[in-house]
């Protein structure tokens, strides 16, 4: 696997033709390389739903973590839509497409992670449509207690691990999850190096490719993403002819689960507005920092899940207060201002964004909102707002 | 639980008591303020109603006013208030029900003042909008939020350790907060008394709910059945008042069994029992009347419903436990019916089906309610194949009236009654041939 990719990472030249095999792997839907990977290391491939799965622990037991987010605009729904009604979110039924057309037959397991009751009872149509298949639903803690919500996670993961030995997967060893979170933290570091890239030169780094390359990152094993992500680091940071343009600086939240089509994120970078920050592919961004290596490494994964998560619309708040985790994110990343970019009928993100509004108002940063689905087609609606929002940004900016 | 649509025939002693209870509810409710008594706001499923009750803590559950306000007319109105404050047509219409109400003044079904929670107990069990609903009341009050996760059975069971994160939660969480707010010190003895009343009640209902295996069914387990597990989903489980409404509805209930009599609807008693169906999802409020005259109109009984277990499932024979408390109210909040897996929804549906000797089965599928919702299509595939018996699907919403269409709902019913006709018809043929 080491060898496919170095011998194709040598055949690329600059940033566009990364940008191009990585948009290959994501489009590639039957998973051609994942069955690849399969062959090549005798590892099963377990599939995972957004937005967040501990992939440490899957990659530390010779599982090959495989992100689903869809099928975007780009696959027919044929018998997707039979299983849902009209009222609830695109992702689910695109989901189920692919599982009914074959696409999936590589996934050994799919795991369900707590984002909402729509992936919720996705894990139990699962069960019954894939019986021969590992289908967990993972309940995530709520509560952040070390005793009481870390106790319980950690019984979570256990099974998880224990379960995996069964379909193919290796037995669980501690020093394997330690070079996996090793492997991860690195992979971590590179998207967190891209981000910040692009926080101090979004002309070098257009959302549209960066998006691409962590939709790579759903089908690649880690080290290999990690090594794309450095190289299209190296190659946009040595083209000059990328040069800074007057664009509105602006941070997008609210599409963490269900991706919006790529065409929507080149609108919205056509209509004048340089994405500073995002909530898109939101896995690789989820645990914030590096994990410990040393010690308990289970422990260590629980620990980072109660304390070092990010602020999201599907995490309880508890102590904290609502919307700040935002707008500090928006000073952070210099955005001068807020797109609530949420799918349709997205009941975390469309719940949650009122208390958000209120915090970015209370913060006297602009914003504005919309929503589209992942097979959105028709963006002029969503253009001319992002359009007037970006040059009611700059205009004031230029006040 | 919900306002009396059975208005053309003479009350039964339970109907009446249901309403003392709940008057008497509201009243406590609107002098808590002045007697200085704490309240809780809480959410019917997993709802800890015996442990409030134990701290005299008395329970507010905006989903039961949100309901309400769809029976009296009132929740297009909180809705369009929400939506105009910013909160999206797509999510669950109860939440802005709800907030519309908070801002209109928080008048409750009564027509007296809601008082303002002294807590907000976010027992999160089987739905994932609870969070959400208790971040935002969250910011409307100043009160504390206590969060109890309640695990989800993504396996079809209950492990020690999803009951020992529940447990150790109410212990060393709600418990502390309760003791906080009300001023008095957890008292067990008084905690088991109650769970003892609570399965006296819930025997009498389970009873009540499998009357429905009678040819006639004396009642009607979706429409009635609100009624009948109003007082205990709600405020009143463990408490004496429960355990006589619910001694009292059995005997009346085992009075019409034993005259052979079929259930009370919205005009009277119903004379012949054409259609035994078995139902899934909530209600449809704002037209609830109207809904059900849709179904007794046809001869239509509703025999089993999951509709009637979302506050607990008891005829399982799951039943609140003195002997461990809070380890049975984490099974009963484990249990919930939405907080079970889609293939044990399913089998639950199966067995309703068969043992209820139902002609078909019916799902009303409300735009609200993803945690219903979603997957509900597959769920109605599954029981037609399992069963060999037709399943209907109607589309409708809680308490917003504008996804309530009259005449649609009406038509796909009309056609599937006449299909059950047909399958009865081909039935016979095929019966005579033999
Ligand atoms: S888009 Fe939103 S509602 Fe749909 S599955 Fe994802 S989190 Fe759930
Ligand atoms: S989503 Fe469903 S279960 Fe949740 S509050 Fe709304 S109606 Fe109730």
């Amino acid at each position: 696997m080491e060898e496919r990719m170095s011998t194709s990472a040598s055949c690329l030249e600059g940033h566009a033709a990364l940008v191009a095999e990585a948009e290959a792997l994501w489009k590639d839907y039957s998973l051609t390389s994942v069955r690849e990977w399969k062959k090549e290391s005798g590892g099963i491939a377990i599939g995972y739903m957004p937005v967040y799965v501990p992939r440490e622990l899957l990659w530390a037991q010779n599982a090959l973590p495989v992100g689903i987010l869809g099928g975007g605009d780009d696959l027919e729904i044929i018998r997707g839509d039979a299983y849902y009604q009209s009222y609830i979110c695109h992702i689910p039924r695109s989901t189920i497409e692919l599982g009914l057309n074959g696409s999936l037959d590589c996934l050994d397991g799919v795991l369900f992670p707590a984002t909402c009751d729509v992936i919720r009872n996705l894990s139990g149509m699962w069960k019954m449509q894939f019986p021969d298949k590992l289908v967990r639903y993972l309940d995530v803690p709520q509560d952040f207690d070390p005793a009481m919500g870390g106790a319980f996670y950690r019984h979570e993961l256990q099974e998880i691990t224990e379960s995996l030995p069964g379909i193919g997967g290796r037995s669980y060893d501690e020093d394997a999850l330690r070079t996996a979170i090793q492997v991860y933290n690195e992979s971590r570091q590179a998207v967190a190096d891209l981000y910040d890239l692009r926080r101090r030169e979004p002309w070098k780094i257009p959302t549209h490719e960066l998006y691409v390359l962590l939709r790579a990152g759903m089908v690649l094993p880690p080290e290999e993403h990690t090594t794309m992500l450095r190289a299209y680091e190296t190659a946009v940071s040595d083209d000059e002819s990328r040069r800074p343009m007057d664009q509105a600086r602006v941070l997008i939240t609210g599409s963490f689960c269900e991706q919006p089509p790529l065409g929507l994120i080149k609108t919205l970078e056509r209509a004048g507005c340089y994405i500073v920050d995002d909530d898109f592919v939101q896995v690789h961004r989820w645990i914030v920092g590096d994990i410990p290596v040393d010690g308990d490494p289970l422990g260590n994964l629980v620990t980072a899940y109660l304390e070092n998560s990010i602020e999201s619309p599907i995490r309880y708040i508890d102590d904290g207060v609502k919307g700040q985790g935002l707008v500090e994110r928006v000073e952070h990343y210099g955005a001068e201002g807020v797109l609530f970019c949420a799918p349709s009928f997205c009941d975390p993100a469309l719940l949650d964004q009122p208390m958000a509004v209120k915090a970015v108002e209370d913060a006297g940063i602009p914003w504005t909102a919309f929503k589209y689905s992942e097979n959105s087609g028709q963006f002029q609606v969503i253009r001319e707002q992002a359009g007037t929002f970006a040059d009611s940004i700059k205009l004031w900016s230029g006040e | 639980m919900a306002n009396d649509a059975r208005t053309n025939v003479s009350k039964d002693l339970s109907q009446e008591r249901q309403k003392r209870m709940i008057a008497e509810h509201f009243s406590k409710l609107a002098r808590a303020p002045d007697e200085g008594r704490a309240c809780a706001y809480t959410f019917v499923p997993g709802n800890l109603t015996e442990l409030l009750n134990s701290f005299d803590v008395l329970p507010v559950l905006p989903e039961i006013n949100a309901l309400q306000s769809g029976m009296r007319g009132k929740s297009r109105d909180y809705i369009g208030l929400a939506e105009k404050l910013g909160h999206s047509e797509d999510v669950c219409t109860y939440v802005k029900c709800d907030l519309g109400m908070l801002k209109s003044g928080n008048i409750g079904p009564t027509g007296e003042r809601l008082p303002d929670p002294n807590l907000l107990l976010l027992s999160y069990t089987g739905c994932f909008t609870f969070l959400k609903w208790f971040e935002i009341l969250g910011q409307e009050y100043d009160c504390p939020v206590v969060m109890l996760h309640v695990p989800y059975q993504g396996d079809g069971k209950i492990t020690n350790s999803m009951r020992k994160y529940v447990v150790d939660q109410l212990r060393n969480k709600v418990i502390p907060q309760l003791e906080e707010i009300s001023g008095q010190p957890y008292d067990e003895d008084r905690l088991k008394e109650m769970l003892a009343r609570s399965a006296q009640a819930e025997d009498d209902l389970v009873y009540v709910l499998e009357s429905a295996k009678n040819k006639p069914s004396p009642i009607d387990a979706y429409f009635g059945g609100v009624y009948y597990i109003g007082p205990i989903f709600t405020a009143f489980r463990g408490t004496q008042d429960a355990v006589e409404y619910y001694r009292e509805l059995r005997a009346e209930v085992e009075e019409r069994v034993k005259l052979g009599k079929g259930p009370i609807t919205p005009e009277g008693e119903m004379e012949e029992e054409k259609y035994r169906v078995v139902v899934e999802g909530p209600p449809n409020w704002t037209s609830f009347r109207q809904f059900w005259k849709m179904f007794s109109d046809e001869g239509a009984v509703v025999v089993a419903s999951s509709y009637t277990k979302v506050g607990g499932v008891y005829d399982d024979g799951f039943r609140h436990d003195p002997s461990r408390p809070l380890e049975s109210l984490a099974d009963y909040c484990m249990g919930c019916y939405t907080n079970l897996n889609l293939p044990s929804r399913v089998d639950m549906l199966v067995r309703y089906v068969e043992d209820y000797q139902a002609d078909g089965f019916l799902i009303n599928s409300v735009k609200s309610c993803n945690s219903f919702s979603a997957g509900q299509l597959m769920i109605l595939r599954e029981v037609e194949n399992r069963t060999g018996r037709p399943g209907g699907f109607v589309e409708s919403d809680l308490v917003d009236p504008r996804y309530f269409s009259a005449s649609n709902i009406k038509n796909r019913l009309e056609s599937y009654f006449q299909m059950i006709d047909q399958k009865r018809e081909r039935g016979r043929k095929s019966g005579q041939g033999d």
